[in-house]
């Protein structure tokens, strides 16, 4: 199935949409831009991070990136700000910081 | 045209019969008065084998609809049937299926809604609803009942439309009063509705799609309204063809607004529903008397016809609109409301009298319908109009 071309998407009109606000693919969450939503960002201490990879399983925005099985950075494109990470490590290794409105990922 | 059979039967076990025979992959539905019967009847075609309707019983008219809204996201043709408080009920539920542009039919047997507790006839229950975006049609009669639960799946499942549709019939008077029905045979319904073929139903697996997504926060969901008013827009030219094709295989017409003697009335009442043939009634006596009158029935209020009843009051001198529901603190009753703004750009000021009449199922005796038609004559001979509306009949 090729790829649902939404660019333009703030310019279209009623009849553009598709019908009843059907999203007709899956998967495109990655293409919504969420980041914007969030009042606080997660920090990790990487000295008390166990690599647990708890984060990564609870969040619900699959915005803790992993390399190699290892937790990396935060994808702030998509991350909301919930806290849910920073809540359920069993380190306490992530904190919660007040957001700025000027990140570059964001923009 | 085909054979038909003619029965004796009330309104409600024509609509089941129709609904039969449109052969909904599913129903959920929960018994309400005076509705019970269609649904009753129905889930008895199902025990016996004579339809194959995925038939759910549920907790609640709120779970009837939502269970309905699910099916037909799937990709499910959808019937049901509700009243009153059940439509009540179901209220968030009615936008939802608009919204998502489900093209579900639902019976609507028209009952009062409490307090105080009542369970007999009013328009109040489906004017509560008239802005949940569902296309409505109403019968005057067992005859128009059966004739519209038909046309509504071909109207609703049109491509052009693609929006809920509800075929509304008067509580007990219609709904369980016998009456003389033709009956089309099963082959000529199936050929007339179809088969359905829906829009990104959730079950088509290889391809994917959300329903019910979010538009808010600078999102379209303006402009998902807009093209809800587009395709309510368009099915003007649907409902009338849909009634055309069915007039031809049924020999029964069929309008948006259909008119009695209105080519040289003096005066002329609007109605809605069954009292229309007791309008009628009237009318053919009192021009007897020498007042010629006319009178206009509304067979399908959403999309509301404008047009046509402003065609079909030119030239009167004075106009009584009977309605069967209040709008509290409003000019008139929800029916007054739309046949005045319809006659603002007529040419000529006619006259327009609120009549609110038969609430919770208060008697609509033929000597009331007389008394508005004197009213009318009176009026339009020059006589004042009165001010604010009458309740019609009451003490």
């Amino acid at each position: 199935m090729s790829k649902w071309d939404i660019s333009g998407l703030n310019e279209w009109k009623s009849d553009e949409f598709p019908l009843g606000a059907v999203i007709p693919e899956s998967g495109n969450s990655r293409d919504y831009v969420t980041g914007g939503w969030r009042s606080q960002r997660p920090e990790r201490n990487d000295a008390t991070c166990t690599q647990c990879l708890i984060c990564w399983i609870m969040c619900p925005d699959s915005a803790v990136n992993t390399e190699n099985e290892q937790v990396t950075t935060f994808n702030l494109k998509h991350c909301k700000g919930c806290g849910v990470c920073a809540n359920q490590c069993p380190v306490d290794a992530i904190t919660m910081v007040p957001e700025g409105c000027d990140l570059p990922e964001v923009k | 045209m085909p054979t038909q059979k003619t029965i004796a039967a009330t309104g409600n076990t024509v609509v089941a019969e129709a609904m039969r025979q449109c052969a909904p992959d599913m129903m959920a539905a929960y018994p309400i008065t005076p509705q019970t019967t269609i649904v009753e009847e129905f889930a008895g075609f199902v025990a016996k084998g004579r339809v194959h309707t995925e038939y759910i019983t549920v907790e609640s008219e709120h779970s009837a609809m939502s269970a309905c809204v699910g099916a037909s996201a799937a990709g499910a043709r959808v019937m049901t049937a509700t009243s009153s408080q059940g439509l009540a009920l179901m209220w968030e539920e009615l936008h939802i299926a608009s919204g998502m542009r489900l093209p579900i039919v639902m019976a609507n047997a028209n009952r009062a809604l409490s307090a105080p507790i009542n369970i007999h006839c009013d328009h109040s229950d489906i004017m509560g609803a008239r802005d949940t975006g569902w296309i409505t049609l109403f019968a005057e009669t067992a005859q128009e009942a059966y004739d519209n639960t038909i046309m509504a799946i071909r109207i609703a499942e049109h491509p052009d439309v693609l929006l809920p549709t509800m075929s509304c019939l008067d509580g007990f008077i219609t709904t369980h009063s016998i009456d003389r029905v033709c009956i089309m045979d099963d082959e000529t319904v199936t050929g007339f509705v179809g088969q359905y073929t829906p829009k990104n139903a959730l079950l088509d697996i290889e391809n994917p799609v959300t329903h019910g997504a979010f538009a808010g926060l600078g999102g379209p969901f303006f402009e998902f309204k807009k093209s809800q008013r587009e395709a309510i827009e368009r099915s003007r030219a649907v409902i009338k063809d849909v009634g055309a094709e069915f007039s031809e295989l049924s020999g029964r017409p069929f309008g948006m607004v259909e008119t009695w003697g209105m080519e040289d009335a003096d005066v002329a009442i609007v109605v809605i529903g069954s009292t229309a043939g007791n309008v009628r009634h009237v009318a053919r006596q009192m021009r007897e008397s020498g007042i010629k009158a006319g009178v206009v029935k509304i067979r399908c209020f959403r999309p509301f016809p404008y047009a046509e009843l402003a065609a079909a009051l030119s030239g009167v001198k004075a106009v009584a609109v009977m309605d069967r529901a209040e709008s509290f603190g409003a000019e008139g009753g929800p029916l007054f409301l739309e046949v005045r703004s319809a006659l603002y750009d007529a040419t000529e000021r006619i006259p327009v009298i609120d009549y609110i009449y038969g609430l919770g199922g208060s008697d609509v005796r033929l000597e009331l319908i007389e008394t508005v038609l004197n009213d009318l004559s009176e009026i339009a001979a020059g006589a004042q109009a009165p001010t604010g509306l009458v309740y019609l009949g009451s003490r």
